[in-house]
């Protein structure tokens, strides 16, 4: 859990802290990645991996180009004005929303996890696939680490980050690099979804709790913070996941609100935020 | 090289310049001077594509370059110093160095030049630039905007607020620049620096140009500095 919300928060602060937009929408990039995986398995022939690895490569490019081409179309037309996209991405999210019943249904829809084996210990036994989880989750965070500190994309996208009107003066199509900020934070909460489906089933309804945990991972570790989602994504996710198990969702939910009330009391530019 | 006619640019509704004529020739110092609000910094931006032209033409190299994306203009060559330097505060100084030479696609020879120009720049390249001081980080806006080997090269009040020895630090690169055939427009408030860098000075009133003359031969104290700066 604390894997995949780490994945899908860092997508919400990467177009946060690049373009300065809260994508209210982001939790229904996650419910397209999970229906998207649905099809991809159910239409790839072969053993359940084949489908799955099919759906990890095709999930986040799929949902990438629907993003990017949202961008273009409503989001670079408001010029990326902070209080206009609230409402333009909260209308994205009905547009997604509903196409997704029209299109897949109502159903919840499993989709078969790659592999079945389990660690065994004498006191305890692990599900192999949810250990594999947290390794790609793992990966593909640190590769996201890489292309933003090492990689001149990643060095065009913090330039733009600091300041937008240098950056073009400087030869940076900055219309380019939010469109690919907002298809890449995308694709990470697309492959979120890919490596969940497996142990949630994809349902047009499921986009609610992710981007709700984003928002709280992201407002307690400072928007735009790579190192702050990352740990608060840890803290909020393990204690949710533990919670829920021992006492209930809802008191999970409740307790990681309060958590995030008090941050905005106390620290409002989250524990690992620069100080506006 | 750049030709400036009957400029009209701003913000939004609110015009700032009314038809500007401006030209910066290859090897030559033009200064643009003028009271606080005069448009001379939105002249330099609408020249970058930063703002749009509204009426008028900007052509380089007998180009037309005004309709083009922000973002182009750059490439066929015209460098910017922005006023108050704009750093990329939280990159390094090589990183900022590495946009500039992104533009234009220029390497380590280009850095590597410019590092000579500036060589306090070259023990620092690992520092963030936020953190250098404000004669470093002049350094640094200028170094980045050579790095695109620029043709003609804006520079918008790169003395303000500096110390005396770096004042004279960008004086010198002002000239060698002129002296390897680099068009620069520079905007400056000093009379004293217009002076000793540049070859032509206009004075930019109500956003029009209302006065070009030759810089040689022109005292501190000439009428045209009263009436349009102020000093």
């Amino acid at each position: 859990m604390a894997a995949v919300l780490a994945l899908t928060a860092v997508g919400l602060s990467l177009v946060f802290g690049v373009m300065r937009v809260v994508n209210v929408a982001h939790g229904e990039f996650f419910m397209l990645g999970a229906v998207t995986a649905w099809f991809v398995a159910t239409h790839v022939p072969g053993p359940p991996w084949a489908g799955f690895l099919a759906a990890l490569v095709i999930c986040p490019l799929v949902v990438g180009a629907v993003a990017a081409a949202a961008d273009m179309a409503v989001l670079k037309r408001l010029n990326y004005d902070p209080e206009a996209t609230i409402v333009a991405t909260i209308g994205l999210l009905y547009i997604l929303q509903q196409t997704a019943l029209t299109v897949y249904g109502p159903e919840a829809r499993p989709v078969p996890a790659p592999f079945a084996w389990s660690i065994r210990l004498p006191w305890f036994g692990w599900s192999g696939y949810k250990l594999a989880v947290i390794a790609a989750a793992a990966a593909i965070l640190l590769g996201v680490w890489l292309l933003l500190t090492r990689t001149r994309a990643g060095l065009v996208m913090r330039a733009t980050q600091v300041d937008r009107e240098t950056a073009r003066a400087f030869g940076i199509d900055t219309d380019r690099v939010y469109a690919g900020v907002f298809a890449l934070g995308a694709a990470l909460a697309a492959m979120a979804a890919v490596l969940i489906v497996p142990i949630q089933q994809a349902h047009y309804l499921m986009g609610h709790d992710p981007l709700l945990l984003s928002f709280v991972v992201v407002i307690i570790g400072g928007l735009g913070s790579l190192r702050g989602t990352l740990v608060a994504a840890l803290v909020i996710g393990l204690s949710d996941g533990v919670i829920s198990v021992f006492f209930s969702p809802t008191l999970a939910k409740i307790l990681a609100t309060l958590f995030v009330a008090g941050v905005l009391v106390f620290r409002p530019q989250g524990l690992f935020g620069a100080r506006a | 090289m750049l030709e400036i006619r009957g400029v009209r640019a701003g913000y939004g509704a609110v015009a700032v310049l009314h038809g500007i004529d401006l030209d910066a020739a290859a090897g030559q110092v033009s200064c643009i001077m003028g009271r606080n609000g005069a448009g001379k910094t939105t002249l330099l931006r609408a020249v970058m594509g930063l703002l749009p032209v509204t009426a008028g033409s900007v052509r380089l190299g007998g180009a037309p370059i005004h309709h083009l994306p922000a973002h182009e203009v750059p490439r066929r060559g015209i460098g910017y110093v922005p006023q108050g330097r704009r750093l990329f505060g939280p990159l390094t100084v090589a990183e900022n160095l590495e946009i500039g030479l992104m533009a234009r696609r220029r390497g380590a020879a280009v850095r590597d030049r410019v590092l000579g120009l500036f060589p306090r720049l070259a023990e620092r390249l690992g520092q963030a630039a936020a953190t250098l001081s404000g004669g470093e980080q002049q350094m640094l806006a200028i170094g980045r905007a050579l790095c695109l080997e620029p043709a003609v090269l804006l520079l918008d009040e790169p003395t303000e607020g500096l110390q005396p020895s770096m004042v004279a630090l960008i004086r010198d690169t002002v000239a060698r620049l002129r002296a390897e055939g680099v068009a620069v427009v520079l905007v400056e408030q000093r009379v004293e620096t217009a002076l000793a860098v540049a070859d032509r000075l206009a004075f930019v009133t109500g956003g029009r140009v209302a006065e070009t003359v030759a810089a040689r031969g022109l005292a501190a104290d000439a009428p045209q500095f009263a009436a349009h700066v102020g000093v």
